[in-house]
């Protein structure tokens, strides 16, 4: 019963604290305006083809693309550097603030803490992507009713889609955990989140589509794993080969066995070290 | 003692690469009694304490609670509350610190509030600790040792930070604690800050233990000594070495081994020396416990 406190104890140490809403406010502000922005711009054009294509030299979107699904998935192609972060913070805040002296004296078996982390930044992470989820639909829902296109409410695949992607910012919140647990410097963890989500990963992405070799590895990269999973992201759109990304339930692995290894690996080290 | 309320310090040695912090230390701390754990800045109080606590591995030696080390405690926080460095989310306030601290350790949250009443804090329970004086740290940082009403109590360096007002407060609550028949191990660099609350002592310097027993025990240790001065000191000594009386020369003049300044001032007449001043030395105690860590610091 202990792995339970432990998991109650952690939600706890998230709700007290003010973190938690401040990352919720700007990934509903920053999920509403790319979301509802975009498939503004994009009803605009598919009303107007000749003033867009005058104004962006080419139709913003190749044919055949639904646009729902992709508006919708802004929650999780963009939203999942949230989840990570907090997961993140909740290991290296105990580091930076040394409150993980208390924590180890109320429970000296630190497996059982990280396991509680883990356990706890999976259901933080699912709130996330419920909060990053509603927005986008909402705010995508109504840019594409207001110009008369398909919102895809009413089919299973968008509601099967939001449910993956849901499951994607879960997984992304235990990452967070263990790139937490591999590098406990809260600064230096914060500056691999934010370089490696928003320049390098994405520049990766692009630069392996040119080349089928590097396609099928860079497939494998987390966030190319995490839009596999969700089934949708506008990167698929922006990218410049047609490269196959993996399954969605291959994505899902690839982002569990991350999540996985780095807590365990950092478990094995950096968590079992002296705390002086 | 298998109640887990002795602490029992057995050959303990901790090494961090080549600096050994703490060497081959062994010592025992009863119940019922305020036991002072002291040494100066660096002498592995601290080091030990973490060690005690599962917080660090020890090189070699055992540290354990009536031979029950931290890690195996059945239930931690009931049988041990251990305050080491007032560290707190400072996003977080005293009231939810306590909560969380309370969740973890399974106890009831009503305790929550009954802490903060015992350490006079209620009325800041609502605060971010971010705002906390280090004194008010130190509070709710005992107030997080009282939630599991523990039998054992370790703090590290307790009266550090706190103003005249809390430092008499927490010297009549450590009595109390060991009047209830508790253990109480308190750490500190000072002796005079814990002489009037401990009964027992356990000195160290460089790692090393240089002395264990009652604080009186170091009473008898701390002979009174009689200081004279004279605007002509060589004639002085030559006074003092006429009489026999053994002395040294300090900055406020000579320090005699002579309990009676009556001796010394008779000394200094028969020499026909004039004084300007003749007292007896007082603070004889913490004289001693620095002559005890100047000698395990010397032994190194």
């Amino acid at each position: 019963m202990s792995i339970l406190r432990s998991v109650g104890t952690e939600f706890q140490k998230v709700l007290t604290t003010r973190m938690w809403w401040l990352l919720a406010i700007v990934l509903v502000g920053y999920v509403a305006l790319m979301s509802g922005g975009f498939g503004a711009f994009l009803g605009w054009a598919a009303e107007n083809p000749d003033a867009a294509a005058s104004a962006g030299g080419s139709t913003a979107i190749p044919p055949g693309v639904e646009l729902a699904p992709l508006l919708y998935s802004f929650a999780s192609s963009i939203g999942y550097v949230f989840p990570v972060l907090l997961g993140a913070l909740a290991v290296t805040t105990e580091f930076r603030h040394r409150t993980l002296t208390t924590t180890f004296l109320t429970e000296p078996r630190r497996t059982t803490v990280l396991a509680g982390k883990f356990v706890s930044q999976l259901v933080v992470g699912a709130a996330f992507g419920v909060m990053g989820f509603a927005t986008s639909v909402a705010a995508g829902a109504a840019a594409l009713a207001a110009f008369d296109l398909d919102t895809g409410l009413d089919s299973s695949d968008t509601w099967a889609l939001v449910g993956r992607g849901i499951l994607a910012m879960a997984l992304w919140g235990a990452i967070g955990v263990g790139l937490g647990a591999l590098v406990p410097n809260q600064v230096a963890a914060i500056v691999i989140v934010i370089a490696f989500t928003q320049f390098f990963e994405p520049v990766l992405r692009l630069v392996s589509t040119l080349n089928d070799v590097t396609a099928s590895i860079g497939r494998f990269l987390p966030g190319a794993a995490s839009d596999a999973l969700v089934g949708a992201s506008f990167y698929s759109v922006a990218s410049l080969g047609a490269a196959d990304s993996l399954e969605w339930w291959q994505g899902g692995l690839v982002l569990l066995g991350i999540a996985v290894v780095t807590t365990v690996v950092g478990g094995a080290t950096t968590w079992r070290r002296d705390v002086s | 003692m298998g109640d887990g309320t002795t602490i029992e310090i057995t050959g303990l040695t901790k090494r961090f690469g080549a600096v050994t912090a703490v060497d081959d230390l062994t010592f025992t701390v009863e119940p019922g009694r305020v036991t002072g754990f002291l040494g100066p800045n660096g002498a592995g109080k601290t080091t030990t304490l973490r060690t005690l606590l599962g917080l660090e591995r020890p090189t070699a030696g055992t540290a354990t609670f009536g031979g029950t080390v931290y890690r195996d405690l059945e239930r931690p926080l009931e049988t041990v509350g251990a305050a080491l460095d007032a560290a707190f989310h400072p996003g977080r306030t005293a009231r939810d610190h306590l909560r969380v601290t309370a969740t973890a350790a399974g106890i009831r949250s009503s305790r929550v509030d009954e802490v903060l009443e015992q350490v006079g804090m209620s009325e800041f329970a609502g605060r971010r600790v971010g705002g906390f004086s280090l004194g008010m740290r130190q509070r709710l940082a005992l107030a997080t040792t009282l939630l599991g009403d523990p039998r054992v109590l370790v703090l590290d360096e307790p009266i550090n930070g706190l103003d005249p007002e809390g430092i008499r407060w927490i010297r009549g609550f450590l009595r109390s604690l060991a009047a209830d028949g508790r253990t109480v191990l308190v750490s500190s660099h000072l002796l005079s800050e814990v002489q009037q609350s401990v009964d027992e002592v356990v000195i160290i310097s460089r790692g090393r233990l240089v002395r264990t027993g009652t604080l009186s025990s170091l009473e008898l240790d701390a002979s009174p000594r009689t200081v004279v001065d004279s605007p002509d000191r060589t004639r002085l000594a030559a006074a003092l070495d006429q009489a026999g009386l053994d002395y040294a020369e300090g900055r406020s003049g000579f320090i005699v081994s002579e309990p009676d300044p009556g001796v010394v001032g008779h000394a200094a007449f028969v020499g026909g020396v004039e004084l300007s001043s003749l007292h007896r030395l007082k603070s004889g105690l913490e004289e001693s416990f620095l002559a005890l860590v100047d000698e395990g610091a010397g032994a190194e």
